[in-house]
């Protein structure tokens, strides 16, 4: 059976610009999916494409059972969109924006405002319902958005970067939200461009780059691609460095790479938290004094870095491709 | 699935046309809230037209010659009618920026998200500019008064005739806001849809009969501006009204101005709401 959401041969063009290149997606039900790539990779198109929004050029996609082509209007009874900007009236106040997106579902007038009630203070809101959302904080903002993509409790949500430009705190809440939601069965597809909020919300996740999904798994199978853990070590003293090197030569799987004016050093190991502690003990022994030293996971960052070949850029240029993407 | 029966708490509507109607005033009544908070855009709206009364009838007043009049007194009853169409016509930049507004802040994508009729979004806003067109009516026919602008000033009217002219004007100026929410939906920013929501105005609203007597104008100029369909609502308005300066021309517009006014205000609508609504659907913002 497929997923909640799921799609195949996604491809969208914008003049000679191909946003989705052939895009596949199969999301359980009940699991999240981060869609993970830099500006302009293609993940607000791909959204997009599976919200109803814009039209495939080919391609076919399926949103919590409905054929997305065929069927629009019941897909947009399924669904709820978060999108890029914190979409509310800002003269209107939380509660009547909250009300308004009820009615727009088709709910009684009565049932809207319970719910919005609800809503608002399940989303911390409540203090503010009176108040025009102008008045609101960013963070303030977002939630609101977010609830208004919840009035119905539908079964697939999209959110489209949910926390760019929120200060960490707002970020972390938001989390908490979304974890709940998700806690609930809902199913979430949701793109980012922090590798860390993927890590973190995501069951699966799929790397996006100029269109393509270039890699697919959990996080943890992701990680495995880029190679295992590694040791790293500070030392103390500039004259350490070269016994402390050849101390990890005896532990190590690999080359030991040295960053001199950091005096750090890293070794690939298999191992563990135990081989960790031998290392320890021998560096001890040798009177090798440390500042720091630690077991290092590849993140997300390291993912992206050995799949494209450059980091997961967040430059100008990548920013304002995916503006005229948008516009379009 | 569970998600599925979930989702059949939001039955689809029942009936398309009653859905239409229902979601359109959820809209307007959203707009209707908005307006309310920014009360400076209502008096802004309102300065533009009271200056027109008071420039046109003081400055232009004396020297202008309506009929065979040039009688002030004549030229101011005879002024109003034009800028009553005008002042409705004026709509259509608000109506635009508003549109634009919901593009620029992502609200479009919401609507376009949600499960309601497809032009209720466009429907919604024009309603609630036709209401404030009717607030700014009233105001400016206050003002009209008070400057000393009677109806059947020229002829016999009554009550019935004088709402049927003010009836007309609100079509126009609902016909010209579904203009508007075409230029909304076409440009990037609210910025853009105020300037060119008003630019082609001026031309429209000036080739006509409103500020002056057409049959001075050259006649290819006097063509244009008496089939004009703006001319045609400010034709009606004087015949209404009773108010002096209506157009003796064979022009069938001119001849017929009520029919013509509701012709075209409908042909209007069917044509720009049909184009609006066609972009709402594929817009992207």
């Amino acid at each position: 059976m497929p997923g909640a959401i799921y799609a195949e041969g996604l491809v969208k063009t914008f003049g000679d610009v191909r946003a989705l290149d052939g895009v596949d997606l199969d999301v359980p039900e009940g699991t999240v999916l981060g869609l993970l790539g830099p500006n302009g990779a293609g993940k607000t198109t791909a959204v997009r494409c599976l919200t109803t929004l814009l039209r495939p050029d080919s391609g076919s996609a399926v949103v919590a059972g409905i054929d997305v082509l065929k069927h629009p209007d019941a897909v947009r009874r399924s669904i709820g969109l978060s999108g890029q900007f914190a979409a509310v009236d800002e003269y209107l106040t939380g509660r009547e924006n909250l009300q308004m997106v009820g009615q727009l579902y088709q709910m009684k007038a009565k049932a809207a405002k319970a719910r919005a009630d609800e809503l608002l203070a399940q989303f911390d809101l409540a203090d503010a319902a009176d108040r025009p959302t102008k008045t609101y904080s960013g963070g303030m903002r977002r939630r609101l958005d977010l609830a208004a993509a919840l009035v119905v409790s539908p079964p697939v949500m999209f959110m489209d970067e949910p926390t760019t430009g929120l200060d960490p705190r707002n970020r972390q809440l938001l989390w908490e939200v979304i974890k709940r939601l998700v806690s609930g069965g809902t199913t979430l597809l949701l793109t980012t461009q922090y590798l860390e909020e993927a890590d973190h919300l995501a069951h699966d996740i799929a790397v996006v780059d100029h269109g393509h999904v270039i890699a697919k798994g959990t996080s943890d199978q992701l990680k495995a691609r880029t190679g295992g853990e590694r040791v790293e070590v500070v030392v103390h003293e500039r004259d350490d460095i070269q016994p402390a090197s050849e101390v990890l030569r005896g532990f190590g799987k690999g080359d030991t790479t040295v960053e001199d004016h950091m005096r750090k050093l890293t070794v690939p190991v298999t191992g563990g938290a135990k081989l960790l502690a031998e290392v320890i003990r021998e560096l001890d022994t040798r009177g090798i004094e440390i500042d720091d030293i630690g077991l290092r996971r590849p993140t997300l960052d390291d993912v992206f870095l050995s799949l494209t070949g450059h980091l997961a850029e967040v430059g100008n240029e990548e920013n304002d491709k995916d503006k005229k993407e948008a516009a379009k | 699935m569970s998600a599925v029966t979930d989702a059949v708490r939001v039955a689809p509507a029942t009936n398309p046309f009653s859905q239409s109607v229902r979601d359109s005033m959820v809209v307007a009544k959203r707009n209707l809230i908005r307006m309310s908070r920014i009360p400076e855009m209502i008096i802004y709206g309102l300065i533009q037209p009271i200056m027109f009364v008071v420039l046109f009838t003081y400055v232009f007043g004396g020297s202008m010659q309506i009929g065979n009049s040039t009688s002030a007194a004549d030229y101011k009853n005879f002024l109003m009618a034009g800028i009553f169409a005008q002042t409705v016509t004026f709509a259509t930049a608000s109506s635009g920026a508003g549109i634009a507004d919901d593009m620029h802040k992502g609200l479009i994508d919401r609507f376009r998200s949600l499960p309601m009729a497809r032009g209720a979004v466009l429907t919604g806003r024009t309603f609630a500019d036709s209401v404030q067109t009717a607030l700014t009516l009233v105001v400016l026919a206050v003002v009209a008064l008070l400057v000393g602008w009677r109806v059947g000033s020229d002829g016999d009217t009554n009550a019935g005739r004088v709402l049927g002219a003010f009836g007309l004007l609100l079509l126009l100026g609902y016909a010209f806001t579904w203009i508007g929410a075409l230029i909304g939906m076409s440009v990037r920013t609210p910025e853009a849809a105020t300037s060119s929501g008003l630019i082609w105005l001026f031309p429209v609203t000036f080739i006509s009969n409103a500020f002056v007597d057409t049959s001075h104008m050259t006649p290819w100029l006097r063509h244009i501006a008496e089939w004009n369909p703006f001319s045609a609502t400010v034709q009606a308005c004087r015949v209404l009204f009773a108010n002096p300066g209506q157009s003796p021309s064979d022009a069938w517009p001119m001849q017929h101005p009520v029919w013509a006014s509701l012709i075209y205000s409908v042909l209007i609508i069917i044509v720009f709401r049909t184009l609006a609504v066609r972009k709402y659907r594929s817009a992207t913002a």
